[in-house]
């Protein structure tokens, strides 16, 4: 891990109703890579990434980002998303009225304000990059039809292919695997693997064949902060980690 | 895709030739020029429509494309109205006082003029001062940039309280309703400075031009409002069909999404929202010449939600599914409450349609909203899936067709 650090969440703590999601989180990510984060339901998962993507304002702590460690707190998801981390969610959310190349031309990293967008004309560079990135997800034959009318898989693929079209520097993934069939588990490990690298990508998951396939240091969250870290080996060995999640 | 902006939208040609036919049509059959077929007053009933078209066309942008329902847009039609009203009733009193005044033996001074003008336009609201509201009435090109300025600003600040606090969904419908609500209290007030519930009146007289007959005047007001409606829906049909288009219906359908795209959704919120707003003032400025009345009334709660009415009968989300409904549901409406339906005799109670229109109205509304979600636009998709696969090549032609035939037997 010789490259430099993209994002550092220190001693983070956000609560809901009095109940503590996340409790004094720390967690720093190398600009390259691919990392697990795994954990039992309510280890407060999911409660990061919104935090990281501004969607959640957390009660403390810090979010630096980046070379210039700039505070990403307080940024507005847009905004954020602009600094370059993308996000997917753990349900597939793509356009499903519009058009896979509809999908992957909006998310093209592009001029954001509503100006440009409206005098928005497709040039050659970006639609050979849609191609290129119906190409990556295996959806060149679908690129017509509306992403309404795609498989469960399909569509999750269609998704990473609009996080790859933002060009982030940080992917953030919730659950990719769910409920995808094992020959589209295994395009999905390729495409992520893929991913890492050029960028970093964080893995939010609950299966562990899935991150036992993605071969990368894991984070287990338990409670609103970090339990263990390691290897998988090295954190499904640690007695803790069998006690609140693995031993259930 | 990288065919032309008419390529890919034939429907967009095909309504601009449907309308082009419509005002050949009118023009051959109108008092003024043609052989007098239609009346003059059917002119302006036509003409009117086609300005509600133009407010529908905005309508389905901000809700069917955006998914913003607003129930306040008759408020930014009403205050184009109003602009354009000002300027109309200043000058043409201004001609009368000074027709008046020249017979008096001593010329009158530019004071006394205005305190007559003053005295003749306020004197309902026991009023002879001007006020503020009205200093520029006397100029035309101020008014006419106010038709679009003012309910634009009005939209732009509404719109940045509202959307920058993530107010979504039927909370928003409810303050837009609000919006409308006190903006028609308001100016029911008699020193609002437009003359409370009296409203602006001989607004169909256009100063300078007595000589013209009405029936002239009326067609003018007709093509002007083809015009408009010509190019709103063509600017319409260019905002959606792009990038744009992509960004405001995935604002519609996930809001979150777009953020986390890196678009600031409050921001296209709010161009869409002001935007179409200055569509509307230009639709009432247009239309409200025609009518030759304007006062509070016409921008009560419940026009708004008419609009959102014809919008969803005519079919949200395809622009000509708007124009078809607000077509469609006012000349139906002015059929049934203008008494030219029969009277239905059950024996026991006899239908009087003007008060069972509403109900027709209502009822219809909720059947299309429960098993038509597509409205009459929707009935062209079937059209449309036999002769061609693609979806959005779908034909105007046999309504408007039928409107004529319609137009015809009046």
């Amino acid at each position: 891990m010789s490259s430099t650090r993209l994002l550092e969440v220190s001693g983070v703590s956000v609560s809901f109703d009095g109940f503590r999601a996340i409790n004094n989180l720390s967690f720093t990510m190398p600009s390259h890579g691919l990392r697990a984060i795994i954990g039992p339901n309510g280890a407060g998962k999911t409660t990061f990434m919104d935090i990281v993507t501004g969607k959640t304002k957390p009660d403390d702590g810090r979010i630096t980002w980046g070379e210039k460690n700039i505070s990403l707190r307080g940024m507005s998801e847009a905004r954020i998303a602009r600094e370059g981390i993308g996000r997917k969610f753990q349900k597939p959310t793509v356009f499903e009225d519009q058009t896979v190349h509809q999908n992957l031309l909006m998310a093209q990293r592009n001029k954001r304000g509503p100006l440009a967008v409206l005098f928005y004309r497709a040039g050659g560079k970006d639609l050979d990059r849609v191609n290129e990135l119906a190409a990556t997800i295996g959806l060149t034959d679908e690129l017509a039809r509306k992403s309404g009318e795609l498989s469960h898989g399909q569509k999750q693929w269609l998704e990473i292919g609009m996080l790859l079209a933002q060009e982030p520097r940080l992917l953030l993934v919730d659950e990719p695997a769910a409920g995808m069939t094992l020959a589209e588990r295994e395009r999905t490990t390729a495409l992520l693997v893929e991913a890492a690298k050029t960028r970093a990508v964080v893995v939010v998951e609950h299966d562990m064949d899935f991150v036992r396939r993605l071969n990368c240091r894991v984070t287990v969250l338990h409670e609103g902060s970090v339990l263990a870290e390691g290897s998988l080996d090295h954190v499904t060995s640690n007695q803790q980690v069998i006690d609140v999640y693995l031993g259930r | 895709m990288q065919r032309s902006f008419v390529a890919r939208n034939p429907s967009v040609l095909i309504f601009l030739a449907c309308l082009g036919l419509f005002v050949l049509g009118v023009t051959v059959l109108s008092e003024a020029v043609g052989n007098g077929f239609l009346s003059t007053s059917f002119v302006k009933t036509l003409g009117k429509t086609l300005c509600l078209a133009l407010i529908a066309v905005a309508m389905d942008l901000v809700w069917g494309y955006t998914g913003i329902l607003s129930l306040g847009h008759f408020a930014f039609f009403g205050l184009g109205g109003y602009m354009i009203g000002m300027w109309l009733m200043y000058e043409r009193t201004r001609d009368i006082v000074a027709t008046s005044l020249a017979e008096a033996p001593i010329p009158a001074t530019v004071t006394e003029i205005q305190e007559a003008i003053a005295t003749q336009i306020f004197g309902v609201v026991g009023s002879n001062e001007f006020p503020l509201v009205w200093s520029f009435a006397d100029s035309l090109v101020i008014q006419l940039i106010l038709v679009v300025a003012v309910p634009g600003l009005l939209a732009l600040v509404f719109g940045w309280l509202a959307f920058r606090a993530r107010v979504t969904g039927v909370y928003l419908s409810i303050l837009t309703q609000a919006m409308t609500l006190a903006l028609a209290l308001y100016l029911f007030q008699n020193d609002s400075g437009l003359r409370g519930n009296n409203g602006l009146s001989g607004l169909q007289n256009l100063p300078g031009l007595d000589d013209v007959p009405q029936a002239l005047v009326s067609l003018w007001f007709f093509w002007a409002s083809a015009a408009a409606l010509g190019l709103g829906y063509l600017l319409a049909a260019w905002v959606v069909s792009g990038k744009f288009g992509s960004v405001i219906r995935g604002i519609r359908d996930n809001e979150a999404r777009v953020r986390f795209l890196g678009y600031q959704v409050e921001v296209y919120k709010l161009v869409i929202f002001a935007g179409t707003a200055m569509i509307s003032g230009i639709a009432g400025a247009l239309y409200y010449p025609q009518a030759g009345i304007i006062n509070p009334a016409e921008i009560a709660p419940i026009a708004s939600i008419y609009l959102a009415v014809w919008v969803a009968i005519g079919g949200r989300g395809r622009l000509y599914g708007a124009v078809i409904g607000a077509i469609f549901v006012t000349l139906f409406s002015s059929l049934f409450t203008g008494g030219q339906v029969p009277d239905v005799n059950l024996g026991f109670y006899t239908v009087k349609w003007v008060d069972w229109w509403l109900i027709v109205l209502g009822l219809s509304f909720v059947l299309v909203t429960l098993y038509a979600p597509k409205g009459i636009g929707g009935l062209f998709d079937l059209i449309a899936h036999r002769t061609h696969p693609d979806r959005h090549g779908a034909p105007l032609g046999p309504d408007m067709g039928a409107l004529q035939e319609k137009e015809a037997q009046e």
